[in-house]
């Protein structure tokens, strides 16, 4: 165990995946890249459908989140004997649970239960 | 009255591993931050799905188009974007045992991160001066919940690095102050990842 308040550096102190330089700039550029298309998408309002803008946006967010993740976190299946990707795969689960679960039982409640559907039990 | 017999084991039977193996200290930080992390990306799933459900309700108050200004949430990625290069930068700095690099490194990283902060706060001024704090209608109440939450992390992201600085200061690029910085700079770019689906899902979806 090496005392915390010792002055000698010690490189590789812990496992943490490590990133090159190139690894950062080609992040970076790509993350750029990825977050002007959607901003210019929305911005020129270049495509009339806004189904199709949507949809565009939404696949530069998911492609950025994967870059961010691979250069900047330096994600691997490798990394921690893929345990770090195997926790990630478990809250991405979770996480749609929740969000798409709360989405559609919402819009269902919303749906079924307009002001106008809300008569009073007839009275026997 | 039978009583039962208790028979000593003649070998000392071992359930459990005489000395602990030894780990290097530290050496399941990395694991652990990132479940950390994995937990906190929780919490901002269901800070989504509420703004996902309440984010059309308007209650007759403004709606995004009349509220949001897309130049200023560009400017704002950029501060976000800039701070995980520089913050990269300070990483590598660690890894040459450069300590005068990282601490020029983290200082622009902070300063950032400030710009990022000073902008949102300026932009959460200028709507409750408006009229349209969280308290107008459910749409800006799940607003400003997420929104701010993600400010609120990436506040005590600049304390942490404040603290950070001074022990590197104190104490040099010890192995325990590496790892530190290996822990913000996870905390750092996963708060960048947090905020590419604040701006897509809150700003650009809802400017559409």
């Amino acid at each position: 165990m090496s005392d915390p308040h010792e002055g000698h550096h010690e490189t590789h102190a812990a496992p943490f995946p490590h990133g090159t330089k190139q690894d950062y700039v080609t992040g970076f550029i790509l993350a750029a890249v990825l977050t002007a298309i959607p901003f210019f998408l929305v911005m020129s309002g270049i495509f009339s459908s806004e189904r199709l803008t949507a949809f565009l946006v939404l696949i530069c967010a998911v492609a950025q989140i994967i870059v961010h993740m691979v250069y900047f976190l330096h994600m691997s299946p490798k990394a921690e004997g893929g345990w770090t990707l195997i926790s990630l795969v478990f809250t991405i689960i979770v996480l749609v649970i929740a969000v798409v679960g709360t989405v559609w039982v919402m819009y269902h409640m919303d749906a079924n239960m307009m002001p106008g559907m809300m008569t009073e039990p007839p009275a026997n | 009255m039978s009583t039962p017999i208790i028979t000593e084991p003649t070998d000392p039977r071992v359930f459990h591993p005489e000395e602990e193996p030894h780990h290097p200290e530290g050496h399941s930080t990395p694991l652990g931050f990132w479940i950390y992390l994995m937990s906190d990306c929780l919490i901002f799933a269901t800070l989504f799905g509420t703004f996902a459900v309440l984010g059309q309700r308007y209650g007759g108050g403004p709606g995004p188009k009349e509220l949001f200004d897309l130049w200023l949430i560009a400017l704002n990625t950029a501060m976000l974007l800039f701070s995980s290069i520089t913050y990269g930068f300070a990483m590598l700095a660690m890894h040459r045992g450069d300590q005068k690099e990282v601490m020029k490194w983290l200082g622009i990283t902070a300063g950032f991160g400030l710009a990022f902060l000073a902008i949102e706060l300026y932009e959460f001024n200028h709507l409750i001066h408006i009229g349209a704090g969280p308290g107008r209608s459910a749409f800006l109440s799940a607003f400003f919940t997420l929104v701010g939450t993600h400010g609120l992390h990436v506040t005590f992201g600049l304390i942490w690095m404040a603290a950070l600085v001074l022990q590197v200061r104190k104490h040099g690029l010890t192995s325990a102050n590496q790892r530190r910085l290996e822990c913000l700079s996870m905390f750092w770019h996963f708060l960048d990842v947090i905020w590419i689906g604040v701006f897509t899902f809150v700003y650009l979806m809802g400017m559409i």
